[in-house]
């Protein structure tokens, strides 16, 4: 009970701050919002038991990639500008999309619902003979690392792939020396 | 900021303890929550501070560029290479079973190097990323 209320006023919070994200011109507060909106994220997860998550939440939301929009603003201006129309359509588009997607969760079985098909495929193997099989008290690690290994160094090889694009991207060149043709 | 003696001397405090903080989830990560992801994320985090304390400079030198570029890749290659040793020893890739004698062990033998080559990519991509993009509007580098 204390837990469901917690939950839900958490998830009105982000609600209240994902507004003010898409309210506010000043750009310093959209960031620190967001960041703010990261650690209410983490709290959610971890009421919902899930410190795995909520870790990298924490530390990749509203740590490294609040600091990267910091370096951000400071390449750009610290200022939105205003849009050039009232954005009346994408606000419907946006409303539109937001209805059929609510919509698309009654489809989904309850939230806890013991019968639901993802409870009732692998997890009971992963359950009954995860800990006989790894040796990993930890389930979310043997399935990671063991049962899904995989699928996590396929994880692994997008995290260097998107590093090395962001090197090829943003790498400093040596500045041409004056006299050099070269743009 | 390197000159606010109150953000000089809590985040000397913090970053040690971050970055053991970090290991804990790497070497624990069989028994509590964590592991490779989140230790390497852990581990950026600590030394952007120090970047952001002390400047990109001098976090440069304790880390150089050289070593967050090889990070990057060795990561990757020790995932994979978990997987070619258990090829090399009659298994499938990324079989642990094979890796030990004990087929168990083989498995916390496995799963321990994999999330180490993790946690090194992880920690390396997002400190690079963190310093290309750091060192491009000369942000935070040192006031001479």
């Amino acid at each position: 009970m204390t837990e469901t209320l917690a939950v839900g006023a958490l998830l009105a919070l982000l609600v209240a701050t994902a507004i003010a994200i898409a309210r506010l011109r000043n750009l310093f507060a959209v960031v620190a919002l967001t960041g703010a909106y990261s650690f209410l994220m983490a709290a959610v997860l971890t009421a919902l038991d899930a410190a795995d998550v909520a870790m990298t939440e924490a530390a990749v939301g509203a740590g490294i990639s609040t600091v990267l929009f910091l370096g951000a603003l400071h390449l750009t201006g610290a200022l939105e500008a205003k849009p050039a129309q009232r954005p009346l359509i994408p606000l419907l588009v946006v409303i539109g999309a937001g209805i059929l997607v609510v919509y698309g969760t009654y489809g989904l079985p309850g939230f806890n619902d013991p019968a639901a098909p993802i409870h009732t495929h692998v997890v009971p193997r992963y359950l009954q003979d995860g800990p006989r099989e790894t040796g990993i008290p930890n389930m979310v690690t043997a399935v990671l690392a063991s049962y899904r290994g995989y699928d996590t160094l396929g994880e692994t090889t997008v995290v260097f792939t998107a590093g090395i694009a962001v090197i090829a991207l943003l790498r400093r060149r040596r500045r041409p020396k004056d006299g050099e043709g070269k743009r | 900021m390197n000159r606010d003696i109150i953000l000089r001397v809590v985040s000397k405090l913090l970053i040690p303890i971050a970055l053991i903080f970090a290991l804990y989830v790497q070497f624990h990560g069989e028994l509590g929550p964590g592991g490779g992801f989140q230790a390497g994320v852990i581990i950026a985090a600590a030394m952007v501070l120090h970047a952001l304390i002390f400047g990109l400079a001098a976090a440069r030198a304790l880390v150089p560029e050289w070593l967050v570029e090889t990070m990057v890749a060795l990561g990757v290659l020790v995932y994979a290479g978990v997987g070619v040793a258990g090829l090399l020893l009659g298994g499938n890739f990324l079989d642990y079973f094979v890796l030990a004698r004990d087929p168990a062990y083989g498995q916390m033998r496995g799963i321990f190097w994999v999330e180490v080559g993790v946690a090194i990519s992880v920690s390396g991509v997002m400190l690079k990323i963190f310093y290309v993009f750091a060192g491009r509007g000369r942000a935070l580098d040192d006031k001479p």
